[in-house]
């Protein structure tokens, strides 16, 4: 075993750190999210740059070509800074799934905008009904000349109210449920019958609900075999958690750093509060529970690429949920600890506990995947 | 033994709840049971039926102009208005202010101020907390100066509940600095309208603003404006602070947002399922509704105790932390019933008379900014690590 970063890892995580500390404090973060759209679209042109949006691209294609593992690196300095430009959607759902299903055309038409910057996508799968089950699609796709025609409704689509292209899963077969019959299409935001509804979301990155009404597309479109695209879909979430997994180590741990400070910096009764027994237990805990989530976030990176595909969702899934309890329990005590200033949006504390908590709502919540997990022989 | 109520406290909540009813204008039930914004006149419009009906101050003796009830009978008071969604009645002047007068103010002040409490003619709120004084409060640093026959106070509070409905405030200030921390304080009722007071609002994590800070620059006020004796405001202050035990544990309120929960849950599915009938989630509201059924019956045997005449010990400090550990678990579990649909941020459908429409199901978009705004139950009030600091010394002699 080793646990040690590979000198690309090492490099992809000083440019990471060193962006958000310089680029993303507090203070710029909030003229981000005050800004057009919500986030910054200059930062992002400094992730092509910095070759951050191609990592998993082939270097034909004008990535990097490393792997989940590398992406991890970047989610987790990402989390420290609260990041909120479209990166999860873009990058690792949407770019991933065109690497992993897109023909020789398609990957040479759309990873090399992605990386250069010029492409936001988003995968348009979650439906109203859906909550998280991957394969409650009630789109349908019918045959329609020599295309398809999409109509149905897909629910908090995130990066979607930027996203130049969409990824929407859809019928070709089946029902609501089925494993089978589901398939994957490109639609791009301007074709007809598609209508993007955007919205912030409480941690302050966004999405919006899609609906498409007799959507026409061409064959050309299909991403994968035809109604066979769950399990792309299961990769795609699973990729999706994983990530999420890495990103939230780096939230806990700067909740973490920013709670002990405050602990030996706040005085009541004449001591640091970090005097008292009772908040140093609490913080051993916190500690304690961020590594537990470490552990877990680089179980699930380094399974993301798996071909077993049961063996990489039971350790995604089990990942998911101690993160996800990790993150509930720093996110409260941390809030708990910094008394009246932990609630107040003018404080950095409140940001981090509310993107612990979207990120625990998101691909799958510890009961989703508490559940999976023990329904997947190990 | 007997758990069950005598048939006149039936009969007491039956009126009650007609009561209720018949007089709770159909705006304000339909905002506080749907978590919309409640607008200040509606908070005063359904205190004056309350005061005119001669149920303003549930707790309040009878020469003062209250209903002269047991403690059961405010507990089931409490209930039935939290099950008939009525505006949560504001603290700082019924359940504050108004018995430290009672108490320990001049006759002029108990004229003056009780029965504009009654009918919240006067907005009161609490300056308590500073910026450095929070847990501990006797730390605090504003200062009252007597200057011929005014007071001069200079200082800053802050977290100030609704501050900015309010026209008057009392505060703590220190008014003797030889003295120990504890001596030095005192208790001035501050009209703030008058020069020098300026309120700036603090936003909270849900986007709301409930809380401001109150600034006091060269405030004068009338010699008069002291409660009591210069120097025992913290006397006053621990009297305040312990005087509420009926309500502190929100059990009526719970007990409402319960059902909400249940019936949120069973309006949302999983493949099909109603949550509420999926294994994992129904365990969870049902051991919250056996936590609940718990602290209410801890509750009914305290307040019996109470009707007994027996002094109250731990029971504000347990209620407290029990109450408030239940409110956020509920805030939790409906943000969890509703899935992804906790993301979306869309404060204007928390707005009276929003009618556009709504992302994913109506009743989604206040369950996560609740429960980002309810972390809030276990600092305010003395902190719970406060108050379990205090059952282990006073109660438990640790
Ligand atoms: C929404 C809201 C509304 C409020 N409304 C009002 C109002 O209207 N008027 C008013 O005057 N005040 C109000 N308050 C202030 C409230 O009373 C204080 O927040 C509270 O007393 C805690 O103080 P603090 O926030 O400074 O935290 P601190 O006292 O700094 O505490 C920080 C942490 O240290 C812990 N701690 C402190 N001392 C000890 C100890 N001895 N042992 C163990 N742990 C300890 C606390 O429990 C907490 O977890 C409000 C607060 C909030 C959040």
């Amino acid at each position: 075993m080793d646990f040690s970063l590979s000198d690309t890892q090492q490099m992809l995580r000083d440019t990471a750190e060193r962006l958000v500390r310089e680029r993303y404090g507090f203070e710029e973060r909030k003229r981000i999210l005050a800004g057009p759209g919500g986030f910054s679209r200059e930062l992002w042109a400094t992730y092509a740059e910095l070759g951050l949006l191609g990592i998993e691209v082939a270097e034909d294609q004008g990535g990097i070509g490393g792997n989940f593992q590398d992406l991890a690196i970047v989610l987790e300095a990402f989390g420290r800074g609260l990041v909120v430009e479209p990166y999860v959607p873009t990058v690792v759902l949407g770019a991933g799934l065109v690497n992993a299903a897109g023909s020789d055309a398609q990957k040479a038409d759309i990873l090399p905008r992605v990386v250069g910057g010029e492409a936001y996508l988003a995968f348009a799968h979650g439906e109203p009904k859906s909550r998280y089950t991957l394969a409650h699609v009630a789109t349908s796709a019918t045959a329609d000349g020599d295309g398809f025609s999409l109509t149905g409704d897909k629910a908090v689509v995130l990066g979607g109210d930027v996203a130049d292209l969409f990824i929407v899963s859809a019928r070709t077969a089946g029902k609501a449920g089925d494993t089978d019959g589901l398939s994957l299409f490109l639609v791009p935001k301007d074709a007809a019958g598609l209508t993007v509804r955007g919205y912030p979301t409480v941690d302050g990155t966004r999405a919006a609900e899609v609906s498409l009404r007799g959507a026409k597309v061409g064959r050309d479109a299909l991403l994968g075999p035809e109604g066979g695209a769950f399990p792309l879909i299961a990769q795609a979430l699973d990729r999706g958690a994983a990530a999420l997994c890495a990103e939230a180590v780096g939230v806990m741990t700067a909740l973490n750093e920013l709670t002990l400070d405050y602990l030996k910096t706040r005085t009541q009764f004449g001591v640091p509060i970090g005097s008292f027994q009772v908040l140093q237990h609490h913080m051993a805990d916190m500690f304690i529970a961020q590594e537990q989530a470490r552990s877990m976030a680089i179980l699930a990176a380094s399974r993301a690429d798996s071909a077993d595909a049961a063996a990489r969702s039971r350790a995604i899934s089990a990942a998911k949920v101690q993160v996800g309890k990790s993150a509930r329990f720093i996110g409260q005590q941390s809030v708990q600890m910094h008394g009246g200033i932990g609630i107040t949006e003018e404080y950095v504390a409140g940001h981090y506990f509310k993107r612990l908590t979207t990120i625990d709502r998101t691909f799958g919540d510890v009961d989703f995947h508490l559940t999976r997990f023990a329904t997947l022989a190990a | 033994m007997d758990l069950n109520y005598t048939a006149e406290e039936q009969a007491f909540a039956a009126e009650v709840r007609a009561w209720v009813r018949a007089n709770l204008p159909a705006e304000t039930r339909h905002a506080v049971e749907h978590h919309k914004r409640l607008r200040k006149e509606q908070y005063v419009d359904w205190q004056r039926r309350l005061a005119d009906h001669g149920w303003g101050a549930p707790s309040w003796p009878t020469q003062f102009g209250g209903p002269g009830w047991t403690p059961v009978q405010k507990h089931i008071f409490d209930e039935v208005l939290s099950e008939e969604h009525a505006p949560q009645p504001l603290p700082f002047g019924l359940n504050m202010i108004g018995p430290v007068i009672m108490a320990f103010g001049s006759k002029a002040q108990q004229d003056h101020y009780l029965p504009r409490i009654l009918t919240q003619e006067d907005w009161w709120c609490q300056g308590f907390s500073e910026p450095g004084s929070g847990s501990d409060l006797a730390s605090l640093r504003s200062k009252a100066v007597l200057d011929g026959d005014q007071w001069v106070i200079n200082g800053q509070k802050t977290w100030t509940t609704l501050a900015q409905h309010a026209n008057i405030i009392f505060v703590l200030a220190r008014t003797d600095f030889q003295a120990k921390p504890q001596k030095g304080i005192s208790m001035f009722l501050v009209d703030m309208a008058l020069p020098g007071v300026t309120v700036r609002p603090i936003i909270t994590v849900d986007g709301e603003h409930e809380v401001n800070e109150v600034f006091f620059d060269d405030v004068r006020i009338p010699k008069d404006c002291i409660v009591g004796e210069p120097g025992q405001g913290w006397t006053y202050a621990k009297f305040l602070l312990s005087h509420e035990r009926t309500g502190i544990a929100r059990i009526g309120r719970s007990k409402a947002e319960l059902r909400r929960l249940k019936h949120i849950a069973a309006t949302e599915t999983v493949d099909g399922v109603p949550l509420i009938d999926t294994s994992g989630f129904r365990e969870k509201v049902a051991g919250l509704e056996i936590e609940l059924m718990a602290l209410e019956l801890t509750n009914l045997r305290m307040l019996a105790a109470e009707k007994h005449g027996q002094a109250p010990g731990a029971e504000a400090n347990m209620l407290k932390i029990k109450g408030s550990e239940i409110q956020q678990t509920l805030t939790e579990l409906m943000m969890e019933a509703v899935g992804p649909y906790a993301l979306p941020f869309d404060p204007q459908a928390r707005e009276q008379g929003w009618n556009g429409e709504p992302i994913g199901p109506d009743y989604a978009a206040p369950l996560a900014p609740d429960y980002f705004n309810y972390r809030k139950v276990t600092i305010y009030g003395g902190s719970n690590e406060i108050q379990r600091n205090i059952l282990a010394k006073a109660h438990l002699g640790l």
